[in-house]
């Protein structure tokens, strides 16, 4: 008897040891599935549509949620392969050819194929769908081909020269052709399973989801995220205090100081993001300006000595607590590839840009500064209202100019009637504004540098260009963009970028560091200066 | 005058004299930035800190306090003066000028002023002093607050209209505005008085307010509104208790109006 026991045992316990064997094997196939990931939203999503997509709640979701061929790494900035193996761009720049991975399907169980990409691109390009997205691929008139060479193998052909094709295709959500979902079929980690407007939206983990980890488990490793639509950021500060969330995206430099104080290791400075602070003057010809000022703005001297005795290290010291670096030009330092190390930063000194002033016929009597025919230097610098950090900068500068006799009228106005002056009645002195970077490209930024621009904001829509530096840099903008080659854009972007801390038509003030707060249950997490800062890696994050 | 009425009359008193000797108490000076102690707590040297651009807390409260208790009261006046003589000529004069006025009272009460006040800010020209946007300020609040006023005081001069000394006034010829000055005008004074009062804490919160939307006072001049932005983060509410004193200073100088006024309406305190 007790041999038939020992004997069964034994048997038993071969069979236990197999089944946990067995149930390794399966394991390291399967999902590590694990908890919820809780953060806010700070506005309702415009639209699920990836197409569509505009506004940041969007972006995000699309990041969740969208299948991309390619996926700019944010954290090396350099471009991975995602739904295509590999992709190879043509001589002339204005083809790309994607080799695509087999055997993913999408969410609902429809397969993956070119023919889908196809039918992203076809939409993309439609102008009826005046998709933003596809905007960034319009650079020449003409139509967009795609061809279908196999289910895996697709080429792409556009009008005109690209620049920086394959890096646009980060931003392209793949949709499937076939799916009777449309866009709600899709290719990411994630799938939007529930959606309360102005509550909440519950994303699934994509039970199709093509990637593994290392160790052969299924990504991503979350159930769920829910993103609580929260545009209230002191709620969304308490809320992180009491755990009622995991993450939070972007923090202000006060919050991040005061979090600091009782738990420093959940926040996270991955230092100076593409976001800068900046003010410029207003160039306009036919502003309604008086004429001298309108000749102190379009002068070199004038705009540089107003650079010069700005004191930058105090503004991202006193402003921003130390969260924030004096800005150096048009490219963050937090660009890797196309910030131009060559640059210099203004030195502050304001002796030195009542010297320059001064040799430009400039006066300095009773503490007032005055020009050669004797007008006193005021002028107002005006930002939107609401915005605690611009005017604290605004009032900064105010006092720092004062200390070279000139009188600065601080002014906040709401930003419809601030946009307002600045786009159609140009009637204003100099404004304050920020500028939020979410592309590393220049050719991003082609609305800014271009003269006949109406985001040029100094001077915008100049039929010509009106000086010979602007002139240059429309060259320079159209030759980088015109160009395939890396390297030889940038060289012509580091010399607009040279040209613009000559000339100072905008006056970099700050780069914002890139702030986030992570619970410390959130593992896997590693912030960036990139959007999104913490949740770049959502597949392979997991809570506890 | 009971005991809390000159309590209230000598804070106020006490008020005023503290922010006309700002320049004594507080040499710092309101626009003077210690930027190496920006947010510093209490201390020696700035006894209630300093702001988020290291500028004496108390100098600015000082200051603002001295603009907020001076223009309030001029712009109470100003609106008080429109009150009396629109809501009380259209109550004398009755028949269709009091509809007509009353008309035009009841559409200034009805529009959004928030929203009016934001679009007359951004009409106004830029390049203007800090002190011209300060008067500009009370000036707007004066011209537009007098409508509640007006209403009251038209109701109190229509009471007049029939009475029997106006009657005798008109039967002895004199003229219709000579009478409404010499006879209607003096028997409106307490509710004047009240209206008086009754603005100045109205306007003094309505500064505030606009401090708040920062379409109030233009820096780097301080005033009670743009002092108590400072409140906006409700998370360093708790940590930094000091921030409180403009909050606190408000509320006493409110108060203190309000029981001078109860005497002034008759009403027990």
């Amino acid at each position: 008897m007790r041999n038939r026991k020992t004997l069964l045992k034994m048997r038993l316990c071969r069979r236990t040891g197999l089944a946990w064997l067995a149930s390794i094997v399966i394991f390291a196939g399967s999902a590590l599935a694990q908890g919820e990931l809780r953060f806010c939203l700070r506005s309702e999503p415009k639209t699920f549509d990836p197409l569509k997509v505009e506004d940041d709640a969007s972006v995000a979701i699309r990041y969740l949620t969208g299948g991309t061929l390619v996926r700019l790494n944010r954290q090396t900035q350099v471009l991975e392969p995602e739904l295509a193996q590999s992709w190879k761009i043509s001589n002339d720049g204005r083809q790309i050819t994607f080799h695509l991975r087999s055997g993913i399907s999408f969410s609902d169980g429809t397969p993956f194929s070119a023919e889908d990409v196809a039918y992203t691109v076809q939409q993309l390009m439609d102008p009826a769908l005046q998709s933003p997205t596809g905007d960034t691929f319009r650079s020449g008139s003409g139509s967009v081909e795609t061809k279908v060479i196999s289910p895996t193998e697709i080429a792409i052909t556009f009008p005109a020269l690209v620049a920086g094709l394959d890096r646009q295709f980060d931003q392209v959500a793949i949709l499937s052709a076939h799916s009777p979902k449309k866009e709600m079929a899709v290719l990411g980690p994630f799938v939007v399973a529930d959606y309360k407007p102005g509550a909440t939206l519950l994303l699934r983990r994509n039970p199709n989801y093509w990637k593994s980890d290392e160790q052969g488990h299924k990504l991503p490793y979350l159930d769920s995220i829910t993103l609580d639509i929260q545009p209230n950021r002191d709620v969304e500060m308490l809320r992180f205090k009491r755990n009622g969330i995991d993450l939070i995206n972007s923090l202000d430099s006060e919050y991040y100081d005061r979090l600091a104080e009782t738990s420093p290791k959940v926040v996270h400075d991955a230092g100076p993001s593409l976001d800068s602070e900046q003010m410029w003057f207003n160039e306009v010809l036919k502003a309604p300006l008086p004429a001298y000022k309108k000749n102190w703005f379009r002068s070199q001297t004038f705009r540089r000595a107003v650079s010069q005795a700005i004191n930058r290290d105090d503004l991202a010291k006193v402003v921003f607590r130390g969260h924030a670096q004096p800005a150096i030009g048009p490219v963050s330092p937090a660009n890797k590839f196309w910030f131009d190390t060559k640059l210099k930063p203004t030195l502050y000194s304001p002796d030195g840009a009542l010297k320059a002033l001064q040799a430009e016929g400039f006066r300095f009597e009773n503490n007032t500064l005055k020009d050669k025919d004797g007008n006193e230097v005021v002028f107002s610098i005006i930002t939107n209202s609401g915005n605690k950090y611009r005017e604290q900068m605004a009032t900064m500068i105010q006092e720092d100019l004062r200390k070279i006799g000139i009188q600065v009228n601080v002014v906040t106005l709401d930003f419809p009637s601030l946009i307002e002056r600045m786009t159609q009645t140009f009637d204003y002195e100099a404004i304050l504004l920020g500028l939020t970077n979410v592309g590393l490209d220049p050719n991003e930024q082609m609305n800014v540098w271009l003269s006949s621009s109406e985001n040029h904001q100094w001077n915008p829509q100049e039929k010509t260009p009106e000086t010979a530096w602007e002139s240059e840099i429309d060259q320079l903008m159209r030759a980088q963009a015109a160009s395939s080659n890396p390297l030889k854009r940038k060289e012509a972007f580091d010399r607009v970028q040279e040209i613009v801390a000559d000339e100072q038509p905008f006056i970099y003030l700050v780069n914002r560091d890139a702030l986030s707060a992570i619970a410390a249950n959130v593992h896997g997490a590693s912030p960036v200066i990139l959007a999104p800062q913490t949740f770049w890696n959502a597949e392979r994050l997991s809570v506890k | 005058m009971n005991f809390w009425r000159r309590l209230a009359f000598l804070v106020l008193l006490l008020v005023l004299g503290m922010s006309l000797a700002a320049n004594w108490l507080a040499p710092a000076g309101y626009r003077t930035q210690y930027r190496e102690a920006a947010g510093a707590p209490p201390s020696r040297q700035h006894w209630l800190g300093t702001d988020e651009i290291g500028r004496d807390r108390l100098a600015r409260v000082l200051y603002g306090t001295r603009i907020s208790l001076l223009l309030a009261p001029a712009a109470a006046l100003l609106s008080t003066f429109m009150a009396a003589f629109i809501g009380g000529l259209a109550g004398y004069l009755g028949g269709i000028w009091a509809r007509g006025a009353m008309a035009i009272t009841d559409l200034f009460l009805s529009l959004p002023w928030l929203f009016l006040l934001i679009t007359v800010r951004a009409l106004l020209p830029l390049n203007v002093s800090p002190l011209i946007s300060v008067l500009v300020t009370f000036l707007l609040l004066g011209l537009l607050g007098w409508t509640s006023a007006a209403r009251v005081l038209s109701a109190s001069a229509g009471s007049f209209r029939d009475s029997d000394f106006v009657r005798q006034a008109r039967a002895s010829g004199i003229p219709g505005f000579r009478l409404f000055w010499i006879h209607v005008l003096p028997n409106l004074k307490p509710v004047l008085y009240a209206q008086f009062w009754i603005s100045i804490p109205v306007f003094i919160l309505s500064e505030a307010n606009l401090g708040i939307l920062g379409l109030g006072v233009a820096e780097p001049m301080p005033s009670w509104g743009s002092l108590l932005r400072e409140l906006e983060g409700l998370v360093s509410v708790g940590e930094e208790p000091w921030k409180f004193v403009p909050l606190i200073l408000l509320i006493i100088v409110v108060t203190s109006f309000q029981l001078l006024l109860s005497k002034e309406e008759g009403l027990p305190v």
